[in-house]
């Protein structure tokens, strides 16, 4: 709608007396992907989860495609949101773990058409159609049946993927979707993600795969204590880093 | 390519090793079957057990003990006791669960309350007091809260704003107040058995649902209740089957319809007691076999997805299909 599919303005976050955002300032375009990067502890999750407002900000705005996340303001004040309407605005924001978080009572099919039959009352066979084509797309056709503990940590990661897909969602946030697993299946994973940034998904990931960053992602932000000390086109922020906070922190994972 | 491989070497002769011998296992064989033997012959020989009292005739004309229209009668009562107990009790008690885990502190206080006043008190004590609670009201019905009072305010002397009225003796006596004795108390353990069981569940779970724009009742429902089930069968069944048990306190309330006291019943006309109470013993164990028989199929139902059985299976289907289907078997 505004050209902007997510936009923060100023966000502050607090658990109790710890101020963990202070000030983030954000602006991801349709189509474009953008990285977070920063050290353990600097909020880099905790942002990914204000925008689908898994956690409340305390102060600044949250937009996604134009519409305030979690408050509805009319004359001047702020109205929190309901618990359906704030469901409602959530079924766009596809959000995929560190933890993969399937669920390990259902099959691999079940996972994907759980939300889309329950939250969007999709009709079934439909839903198992697109379920079947986006596990295949990530390429675990001959897996449907089978229950996520019995899958590798990558493949339990791309069903998550297409679970999240299944929702057709404008959005997709990535806290570490890597980090849980053996080096070996990271590239299955990040492959995936690939196709996705391909095909035109808007996506903020959170990563410590600079490689990733650089090839796919349209921007790159880098967080530390709470705010966005640098952005910029990947690239540039990698190879030549304006800050020494920045020039640090990639010295250690580079 | 692996296969070749494999079957090029010579396959080495099979193991044949004589076993370690167990000498201690042998003695302990001997010592349980001597035993189990002289159990056998005390319950066989020993004519004080009156089995034909038991199972045959226990009055001229008429069938066993266990048999009889009174004792069968209540033993219908103790399995609707139980069953409608624990359905009141299972019901309640996740609601109690749900609003102890609740962030309203008035509903997690009230929770905490309940099962701390139900928990407290036994069992017994509570079926004697809901056997006596008429002696509170004469009447109990739906109406306005404080009508008689209300009814007062205005001037009325006779308003009582009840729309529906019975004698409370009539309500809860017998059947109904010991079954609301069990059942109330039943909620106190079963909803500390449903806490622990939501609360082993990964908050993650709950988090990826809400993500995918479930409501918190579809979070419960669909995700959290289903997996926190693994935890919350096996002490639900033993609260089952302590239930069936429990019926027996129901007794005192009084309740007649109700196994053990038709049973002492029997006693009581007849002067046999030991016979009686081998009955009841019997009926007891039938009870709890067959519940402990629904038990293995309810928590193989909920352990799906979970455990070696599903996973060997997987695995087996695997090995199956990269042999073209040369292996065949099943997983126990
Ligand atoms: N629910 C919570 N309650 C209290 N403190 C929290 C909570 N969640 C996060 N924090 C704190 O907020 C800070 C930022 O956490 P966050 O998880 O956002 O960091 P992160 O950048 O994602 O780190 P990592 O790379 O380790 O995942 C940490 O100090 C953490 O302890
Ligand atoms: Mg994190």
């Amino acid at each position: 709608m505004t050209g902007e599919m997510v936009r923060a303005d100023n966000v502050h976050k607090s658990f109790g007396s710890l101020e963990v955002l202070k000030g983030i300032d954000l602006v991801v375009k349709p189509g474009e992907v953008c990285c977070v990067l920063g050290p353990s502890g600097s909020g880099k999750s905790t942002f990914l989860r204000c925008i689908n407002h898994l956690e409340k900000i305390n102060a600044g705005r949250i937009f996604v495609d134009g519409e305030l996340v979690g408050y509805r303001e009319r004359g001047g004040k702020l109205h929190e949101m309901g618990e359906k309407d704030v469901a409602k605005q959530r079924r766009s924001i596809g959000m995929v773990f560190q933890r993969f978080n399937l669920f390990p009572h259902m099959t691999v099919l079940d996972n994907v058409m759980e939300a889309p039959c329950r939250v969007k009352r999709e009709s079934k066979a439909e839903v198992r159609d697109r379920a079947v084509g986006l596990l295949e797309r990530v390429g675990l056709g001959s897996k449907v049946g089978n229950y996520p503990g019995q899958l590798s940590g990558g493949q339990q990661q791309r069903v998550a993927i297409a679970r999240a897909l299944a929702m057709r969602p404008k959005l997709m946030l990535f806290d570490e979707p890597t980090s849980a697993l053996d080096p070996e299946l990271v590239g299955e994973v990040l492959d995936t993600m690939k196709d996705l940034a391909a095909d035109g998904m808007t996506m903020v990931v959170v990563t410590h795969e600079i490689g990733f960053a650089r090839e796919v992602g349209d921007n790159l932000i880098f967080m530390d204590g709470g705010v966005v000390v640098e952005q910029g086109p990947p690239r540039d922020v990698i190879t030549n880093p304006q800050h020494e906070r920045t020039r640090a922190f990639l010295s250690k994972v580079l | 390519m692996s296969d070749d491989t494999t079957t090029e070497r010579a396959r080495p002769e099979a193991i044949k090793a004589v076993p370690v011998r167990h000498p201690g296992r042998w003695i302990a064989l001997a010592v349980i079957a001597v035993l189990a033997a002289m159990f056998l012959h005390l319950l066989l020989t020993n004519d004080r057990f009156r089995w034909s009292f038991i199972f045959l005739e226990y009055q001229e004309g008429k069938r066993g003990v266990m048999f009889t229209e009174p004792v069968l009668e209540g033993l219908r009562g103790t399995i609707m006791l139980t069953i409608s107990s624990m359905a009141i009790g299972i019901a309640l008690g996740i609601v109690i669960a749900i609003m102890r885990l609740s962030p309203n502190k008035i509903l997690s206080s009230v929770a905490f309350l309940y099962t701390w006043f139900f928990r407290a008190v036994p069992r017994l004590v509570l079926a004697l007091l809901f056997g006596n609670l008429n002696i509170l009201w004469e009447r109990i019905g739906f109406g306005l809260p404080f009508g008689t009072q209300i009814g007062k305010l205005f001037g009325l002397d006779n308003f009582d704003g009840q729309f529906y009225s019975i004698k409370a003796s009539d309500l809860i006596a017998g059947f109904v107040a010991g079954m609301l004795a069990l059942a109330l108390s039943e909620a106190a353990y079963m909803a500390e058995i449903v806490r622990a069981g939501i609360q082993s569940i990964d908050t993650g779970q709950a988090e990826a649902a809400v993500a995918l724009g479930m409501s918190r009742g579809q979070v419960l429902r669909r995700i959290v209740l289903p997996q926190a089930m693994r935890v919350i069968v096996p002490p639900t069944g033993n609260e089952i089957i302590a239930m069936v048990k429990d019926t027996s306190l129901v007794a005192y309330v009084p309740v007649t319809f109700e196994l053990w006291f038709q049973l002492t019943q029997v006693s009581a006309r007849t002067f046999v007691v030991l016979p009686v109470i081998v009955a009841a013993l019997i009926w007891y164990l039938i009870l709890c076999t067959v519940l402990m028989i629904a038990q293995y199929f309810v928590e193989r139902h909920f352990s799906k997805g979970y455990g070696a059985t599903a996973k060997a299976k997987q695995r087996l289907r695997d090995i199956q299909v990269e042999q073209g289907g040369r292996i065949t078997g099943e997983v126990p």
